[in-house]
């Protein structure tokens, strides 16, 4: 097996790790930050697919300025915990 | 639960019809024409070396006038929304030193690797849209590092208008010289950089309106993050 082909697969599943985990997360900022690295982890994978356009705009937009204007939009909300009451688990959320 | 069981049953209906759907559609293949009549064809017709940004101008340059408009609509709306009589920027910590000395060393570099990526559309990889998103961050460290500075609203409004009416004028000029709207009268008719080929004077009209995108996405994505910044204040 060739190794470029291993680090594509690294990356495919660092990605699907972090969208994941940008979903789960309850801190906003937390899924914030994850979901920038969903992008930036796109632009390394266009990068290496051959498409170095649309990875430099992936890593502009997707990871910079989309995620500096969520930040700006959560820096306007209020923010506030609670206790948390007994939620079913990921698999049943939907 | 059986609201459950019946999505369950539904997802997976729709999960196999997509997927039969999908399996007749052959993978990795090439069964389109036309990507490679536009490697065959890009150098004589346009006179780019980088045949994506050649199709993205010049053969679909229409659409790339609608993209421009759609961002232009965008960032109408974000000022829309967020309008207010008096709004100020409210932040209260300063950015540490490492932040403000950082981004005053980098700044001029950052904006010249954006205008870089846009005057060298034709020849390496990058354009208009990424060149502006860069110049955009570059404000963005700008208005990160201290906390009363704005961008000079005034100029960037008239440069952001200005330029997106020189869009529409270049393909007018196309349209009264070659007889259809963004026709490529530089590289069609004038011939310029027929025998410059690679380097930065050919490739027609393509620089020219990846300058004239790339600035539009700058000013107006910093126009963007200025609206989110700042708030409303009580008096």
């Amino acid at each position: 097996m060739n190794c470029i082909t291993c680090i594509e697969y690294i990356i495919v599943g660092v990605m699907m790790i972090s969208a994941i985990l940008a979903v789960e997360w309850r801190d906003l900022l937390a899924a914030t930050v994850g979901m920038a690295a969903v992008s930036l982890f796109a632009s390394l994978l266009f990068f290496m697919l051959q498409a170095p356009d649309v990875a430099m705009t992936e890593a502009a937009i997707g990871a910079a300025l989309s995620g500096a204007i969520f930040i700006f939009a959560i820096k306007r909300t209020q923010r506030f915990e609670t206790e948390e009451e007994e939620k079913p688990g990921w698999w049943v959320r939907w | 639960m059986l609201k459950r069981a019946l999505a369950i049953i539904f997802l997976l209906i729709i999960g196999y019809w997509l997927a039969q759907g999908l399996a007749g559609v052959p993978f990795g293949e090439d069964r389109m024409l036309v990507g490679q009549y536009y490697l065959d064809h890009v150098k004589g017709q346009t006179g780019a070396v980088n045949a994506v940004t050649a199709i993205v101008v010049n053969y679909r340059g229409f659409d790339t006038l609608g993209e421009v408009t759609v961002l232009f609509i965008a960032s109408t709306g974000v000022g829309a929304l967020l309008w207010r009589k008096k709004r100020e920027r409210t932040a209260k910590t300063e950015g540490s030193m490492v932040l403000t000395t950082g981004t005053t060393l980098l700044f001029p570099f950052v904006v010249l690797f954006g205008a870089y990526i846009f005057i060298h559309g034709h020849l390496t990889p990058g354009g208009g849209f990424p060149g502006g998103a860069t110049i955009a961050t570059a404000f963005l460290l700008l208005y990160m590092a201290f906390i009363t500075y704005e961008i000079p609203h005034k100029a960037f409004e008239k440069t952001e208008g200005i330029v997106g009416m020189a869009y529409v004028l270049v393909g007018l000029i196309g349209l009264a010289i070659g007889g259809y709207f963004l026709y490529d009268w530089i590289w069609q008719d004038w011939k310029l950089g027929a025998d410059n080929i690679g380097r930065l004077l050919s490739g027609g009209f393509i620089p020219i309106i990846y300058t004239i995108i790339g600035i539009k996405v700058g000013t107006e994505l910093s126009g963007i993050i200025d609206n989110m910044l700042k708030e409303e204040v009580s008096e």
